[in-house]
């Protein structure tokens, strides 16, 4: 690991101010994520500034009854919040079903939007990877590609983004507030990871020098009925193959109202907005949800390793959304 | 902002005592406990937090301490596999580990011991699991499927998980008394 200069900040103003005097500079939360990159050498930041005093790790609820979930709160905390487990289950268990009891301690809301792809490729730097060097091939498109990405890939990058916390906060409509020299801004969390295209080496729409200050859940009743279903190669640690972030409001059999979002499938959190779409008003059940599925995964493109997770990510969803209707609450 | 090479002061209270450190910012927590301080109970098993033999505990809070910088935790409360046993003996984790064969090479097993420790005491407060069925409710049941899902963070390489799951069940009783 690089050896690099620390600070740490006692304010928000504080922060701003350490990490635009330093171009090379990152904030650092509970580290899981970026101390595994620095001891890898694909992180080489100059000066590490620590936000981790920052009074940001509480969770409010707003005025409109959603939540305002700062972007300190540890993931554990996170998860075992009353308020969450009650109005988004769907949260609470993408959650706790990513890493382990010791990472989520650790791991923080701003930090886990933040993380980065666990693609083979892109962590070794004797492969080819237009992520960590800008031009220089992917090697992943003709190798071990597994774990890659079925939807909204691109010649450069097949990579996808390891988050569960992200998949449910993407189905919730959830808002990230950012903080930088110019004031406060609000990016909806279904555009702050990007698509690869030709700059796969940018994973989000945050600005080098802006900082995470929460990240707002609005209020949705019928989230009440969610859940988070995780298909992977191991019962408990371990990332996802194909996951599925899912919400249910049926009235008189019909869906009402519906949210659907997919994980292990693309460079960003995959919000089903084609299913979404075709359900909504639909008669609720299996042909209705598997209809729904193949028009999602029309576009959906295979490589040698991965062809699987098209029929895995249709099942899954289907699974998830029948679950829901029949049984109504999480599990 | 200070030099890359700069020795920062940090005060770590590790067990009840405070070791002041003179040590680069890029320390682990694990390094600072193992050849800093000189307790090498905590294990360095895979150093990218991805087998938990280096867990200890902070505030109460099990933790990965080769993902920690030492420098984030000064001033805050460690506590490592070295300072679980108390005046009257050891810890009940460390008994029924003992008594249910919970080890072979005993590599994994302080990471395992300090994380079941926090692990119970997250269970006593109500914390749910990924396999908890009802997250709303208040009762859960501390099963073999709890004790795997919340353990799933301790890798052990020897094969010893029935003792070790055996050996919480065990100290569970006893801690809940």
């Amino acid at each position: 690991m690089n050896n690099f200069s620390y600070a740490r900040a006692a304010d928000e103003a504080a922060a701003l101010d350490l990490i635009s005097q330093n171009g090379s500079a990152k904030f650092l939360g509970g580290g899981t994520n970026l101390i595994d990159l620095m001891r890898e050498n694909i992180e080489q930041p100059a000066a590490l500034i620590d936000i981790t005093c920052l009074p940001l790790t509480g969770i409010e609820e707003l005025s409109d009854g959603g939540l305002r979930i700062g972007a300190l709160v540890r993931n554990s905390h996170l998860a075992a919040h009353q308020l969450v487990r009650d109005r988004y289950p769907v949260l609470a268990q993408a959650l706790l079903m990513g890493a382990s009891a010791q990472l989520r301690n650790m791991a923080t809301t701003g930090g886990n939007l933040m993380q980065r792809t666990r693609c083979y490729y892109f962590y070794d730097s004797a492969a080819r990877c237009n992520k960590r060097v800008p031009g220089a091939g992917c090697d992943a498109i003709d190798g071990f590609n597994r774990i890659h990405a079925i939807l909204g890939a691109s010649p450069e990058c097949i990579a996808t983004h390891p988050s569960d916390m992200c998949v449910a906060m993407a189905a919730l409509d959830a808002v990230v507030q950012v903080a930088g020299k110019d004031g406060q801004r609000s990016i909806p969390l279904v555009d702050f990871h990007r698509l690869p295209g030709d700059t796969p080496n940018r994973d989000t729409n945050l600005k080098p020098d802006e900082l995470i200050t929460s990240v707002d859940v609005p209020a949705l009743p019928f989230a009440r009925r969610s859940m988070y279903q995780k298909v992977r190669d191991r019962a408990s640690y371990a990332f996802a193959l194909v996951s599925v972030a899912a919400a249910l409001e049926i009235e008189n059999g019909l869906i009402k109202q519906v949210r659907l979002a997919l994980g292990g499938v693309a460079h960003k959190p995959w919000r089903a907005f084609v299913a979404e779409q075709y359900l909504t008003g639909k008669t609720a059940g299996v042909q209705t949800f598997e209809r729904a599925a193949e028009l999602e995964l029309e576009a959906a493109k295979p490589f040698q390793h991965n062809g699987f997770k098209i029929e895995l990510a249709k099942r899954t969803i289907v699974g998830t959304l029948t679950e829901i209707s029949t049984k109504g609450v999480a599990r | 902002m200070d030099s890359p090479f700069a020795a920062h002061s940090v005060t770590l209270r590790v067990n009840g005592i405070d070791y002041n450190l003179q040590i680069e910012a890029r320390v682990s927590l694990l390094d600072a406990l193992r050849e800093n301080i000189g307790l090498t109970g905590t294990k360095k098993g895979c150093n990218q937090g991805a087998c938990g033999a280096c867990t200890v505990l902070v505030d109460g809070e099990r933790i990965n301490s080769c993902f920690a910088l030492a420098i984030q935790y000064d001033g805050r409360k460690i506590t490592t596999i070295e300072g679980l046993a108390g005046a009257e003996g050891l810890h009940p984790l460390q008994s029924a580990f003992i008594k249910h064969d919970g080890f072979q090479c005993g590599y994994c097993t302080p990471g395992q011991i300090c994380s079941a420790a926090a692990m119970i005491n997250e269970f006593q407060s109500g914390s749910p699991s990924a396999v908890t069925e009802n997250l709303t409710d208040a009762h859960i049941d501390f099963s073999d499927a709890e004790i795997k899902e919340r353990m799933s963070g301790n890798l052990c390489r020897c094969g010893a998980y029935v003792g070790i799951t055996d050996a919480i069940h065990e100290a569970f009783e006893e801690l809940s008394r």
